[in-house]
């Protein structure tokens, strides 16, 4: 059980209950939607980018915990973010979940609990489809991004 | 022959099978599975996923084993010894299958990967020469994508339509409805035997009796059917049925096709190769007989053998037996888990076999499936490869849990207790 509460911690849970920004973006101008064909997770993230900036940014969809906490943090953090430093937030996330972290958690704030995924091999895709998602809204990929 | 006997005297029809003798010795039959005794995270395994793949009992192992170890050769066209044991109990195991759903000749009997492999080869033989512009093939709302996508396949190639018999909540078929979808111009019924995802037994014998009387054929997908339910495909009077040799306790990459000779006899092959000819020139070629026209190439003839080492075991244990076992087990199962709180069962028809699809109000199944991984549980989490029938449902996934003749009340409990752990993670 060590190793689920390692998962399943408090922030994730209290997240994937009330996911903040969940909601459609009436003015959204990048949108993209993402898909895990595996467990058919599946979600929208919307975003208003000024510039280079991400002005404001939602989502909306099913999945598990892990998919709708981290799109619910995910999107309190890339707020007011720029591309470039969406993107390297992203990398950083990656490397936390799949267990090669280093030393990126400070970088990461508060996403640093879910360093616990990568004792979960299977559940990484659902911990970063929000970021693919958000990757793709913001390159303006007119298909869907699915993480297979 | 004793087997045979055996099957011939219970030829009731395919279900609510009555148990004759001794009930089935699960502790027995335990001990004949070497992966049970595994343990997963520290905690004993409880496989409750055998609708994915179930586990293999020794006999089968050693079959595999003992083929490569000591009989390994290519079959059907060498003079020596070992070739020729190799075609012998190849054949044989031919026969075994045919015995087993009663077919009447073994050459009804074509060898395939698996179901999945057996629904393409008639979709793209019978099909591809049946089905014309307007034409229309009729599946139901349950079927799993196997039984879905080789259809559209051919649907879009002909221009013909996929009509597709809608089901109630329960889960089950709205015969009526299905009914009135045979019209004219239905080329093919392929129905599910019994549901992968929902677990509901079909009514396939009036299934196949309402699509004869208006001359269409009936291909019955029956991966989930044959490892819960003794089948007679004869009695049934189904003009294909198809199954995977794993969901059986056979091995991976072994499946059959059974079909009647006359509509195989009339199929052009569905790939072409050696062993599927009587005779080759650049100008023209000559196919073999049944079934080898359906069997390009060199088969997987470890698996096959291995197959018929499985049904050898599920004979020796009695169909009948596991299926009582396993109706009971499913009903303890399903009384057990619905009693507990926030739990919904997805598919509650009268006629269930082996499967018991839920989900927890508030968590996902996903969710579901990692935490009772950690008390050693294994189940099926998601789509089942169902995904219109999740539609139907509004839903994007279940937790199942599937049975297998060595899951035992026990491993129900386990099963409670781990959902109710997962409630608490969530509490």
């Amino acid at each position: 059980m060590a190793d689920l509460r390692e998962l399943y911690q408090e922030v994730i849970l209290e997240h994937s209950k009330a996911p903040r920004n969940y909601r459609e973006l009436v003015a959204a101008n990048h949108k993209a939607e993402g898909y895990n064909p595996l467990c058919g997770d599946h979600l929208t993230v919307y975003l208003v980018v000024e510039g280079d900036a991400i002005r404001d940014v939602s989502f909306q969809g099913s999945g598990c915990a892990i998919s709708k906490a981290s799109a619910s943090m995910m999107t309190q953090t890339v707020k007011g973010k720029t591309r470039v430093q969406a993107g390297k937030l992203f990398d950083a996330f990656r490397q936390l979940v799949t267990g090669q972290a280093n030393g990126v958690e400070a970088e990461l704030g508060k996403l640093a609990v879910f360093s616990g995924v990568s004792e979960f091999p299977v559940r990484v895709k659902c911990a970063t489809l929000a970021w693919h998602t958000l990757q793709a809204a913001l390159e303006g990929q007119p298909e869907p991004v699915s993480t297979e | 022959m004793r087997t045979a006997a055996k099957l011939q005297q219970n030829e009731s029809g395919v279900r609510h099978l009555h148990v004759v003798g001794k009930e089935l010795d699960v502790e027995k039959v335990r001990r004949d599975f070497p992966i049970l005794s595994r343990e997963i995270h520290g905690k004993k395994l409880v496989y409750l996923d055998n609708a994915a793949t179930s586990q293999k009992p020794k006999i089968v192992i050693e079959a595999l084993s003992r083929y490569y170890e000591q009989g390994n050769a290519n079959i059907h066209r060498g003079v020596h010894f070992l070739s020729e044991q190799a075609t012998g109990e190849h054949e044989g195991a031919r026969r075994t299958v045919q015995t087993f759903v009663n077919a009447a000749d073994a050459s009804e009997i074509v060898f395939v990967r698996g179901a999945t492999e057996a629904i393409n080869l008639v979709a793209q033989t019978y099909g591809r020469a049946q089905v014309r512009t307007g034409d229309e093939v009729l599946i139901t709302a349950m079927e799993h994508h196997s039984n879905i996508v080789p259809w559209q396949i051919l649907c879009e190639e002909k221009e013909a339509k996929l009509r597709v018999a809608p089901i109630n909540d329960d889960g089950e078929l709205l015969l009526d409805e299905f009914e009135n979808l045979l019209g004219p111009r239905t080329k093919i019924v392929a129905v599910t035997h019994v549901s992968n995802a929902l677990g509901t037994v079909n009514p396939v014998d009036q299934i196949v009796e309402m699509a004869h009387r208006r001359n269409i054929p009936v291909l019955i997908d029956g991966a989930q059917g044959v490892p819960h339910l003794k089948v007679d495909v004869q009695a049934l009077d189904c003009d294909f049925y198809v199954f995977s040799g794993h969901k059986m306790y056979g091995p991976t990459g072994i499946g059959v096709l059974y079909g009647k000779s006359a509509l195989l006899d009339g199929m052009p092959p569905y790939q072409g190769g050696g062993d599927m000819i009587s005779s080759v020139t650049f100008e023209k070629t000559i196919y073999n007989k049944l079934p080898f026209k359906f069997e390009a190439g060199t088969p997987n003839v470890a698996g096959a053998i291995a197959l018929g080492a499985a049904i050898e075991y599920l004979n020796g244990l009695g169909m009948d037996k596991i299926a009582e076992h396993e109706h009971e087990l499913l009903a303890y199962a399903t009384k057990l888990v619905s009693a507990v709180p926030g739990v919904r069962l997805i598919g509650t028809a009268e006629e269930r076999a082996g499967v018991l699809s839920f989900v927890v109000e508030g968590i996902h199944p996903h969710d579901i499936g990692t935490i009772l991984d950690q008390e050693g549980i294994a189940i099926r989490t998601g789509h089942h490869c169902a995904q219109p029938l999740m539609r139907r449902f509004h839903i994007p996934a279940t937790a199942r849990a599937s049975f297998a003749l060595y899951n035992t009340k026990e491993e129900v409990d386990t099963l409670a207790d781990g959902i109710r752990k997962v409630q608490e993670v969530f509490a």
